[in-house]
């Protein structure tokens, strides 16, 4: 299965792009989706600690399953205003 | 602008002040808050240069509504609210963000205007960049 990864901010920048396709095995959670992105792009794994997960568009704080056509965005800490 | 405006926003456009509060459109509103944020020259003693905002667009919008509607259960006399967030580059003095709140009187807004403007900072997915003469960073007041 394929998931699309969002990535804003400070990790946009470092990786170059906002959007990255990510193959995995079906039944993969998300933290397999982590493991598998820090595997592939070590760039990011200086955001990882700081950052929260939101699956299709909602935050999640526990590790889910995840099915293909998934958008997972890297939410690092947020500064608005 | 094709029929009512969107009253949770995240936009590239300048923003301006009267338009959105005239998006609060409720004839029994007696009073009208705005908080209005502004880019400002300097931080921590640096001297900025300019800001760049960037948003999750699909999600923040939506965050947005979620702090109105938290709002709205808060202060039960609060009748409408608004917020709209500019992104992209942004140059001193140059507006990133307005929020507007409506009841039939002024007492309660002020408390609710002062909840949206700090809970924004807090959980909706809009970055800040702050660019510097000497370098650049993304800041974040919950690192």
């Amino acid at each position: 299965m394929k998931v699309t990864v969002r990535l804003f901010a400070a990790p946009r920048e470092a990786l170059g792009t906002g959007t990255v396709e990510q193959e995995l095995p079906s039944g993969s959670t998300l933290q397999d989706l982590l493991d598998a992105l820090l595997e592939r792009f070590p760039t990011l794994r200086p955001y990882a600690p700081v950052c929260h997960f939101a699956l299709n568009r909602c935050h999640t704080t526990c590790d889910p399953e995840l099915h293909d056509g998934d958008e997972v965005a890297l939410i690092p800490p947020v500064g608005g205003g | 602008m094709d029929g009512k405006a969107k009253l949770f926003e995240v936009t590239t456009r300048a923003l301006s002040v009267d338009e959105v509060v005239g998006r609060l459109s409720d004839p029994a509103n007696g009073a009208v808050i705005a908080f209005v944020g502004v880019v400002r020259n300097e931080t921590d003693g640096r001297k900025v240069l300019y800001l760049e905002y960037e948003a999750y667009p699909e999600m923040a919008e939506p965050t947005l509504q979620q702090i109105g509607d938290e709002i709205r259960q808060r202060w039960k006399t609060v009748r409408e609210v608004t917020i709209v967030h500019r992104v992209g580059r942004l140059d001193i003095g140059e507006t990133s963000v307005v929020i507007a709140i409506s009841a039939a009187h002024r007492s309660e807004v002020f408390d609710a205007v002062r909840y949206a403007i700090d809970r924004l900072k807090e959980i909706v997915p809009i970055w800040k960049k702050e660019v510097w003469t000497d370098g650049s960073e993304w800041r974040s007041e919950h690192a």
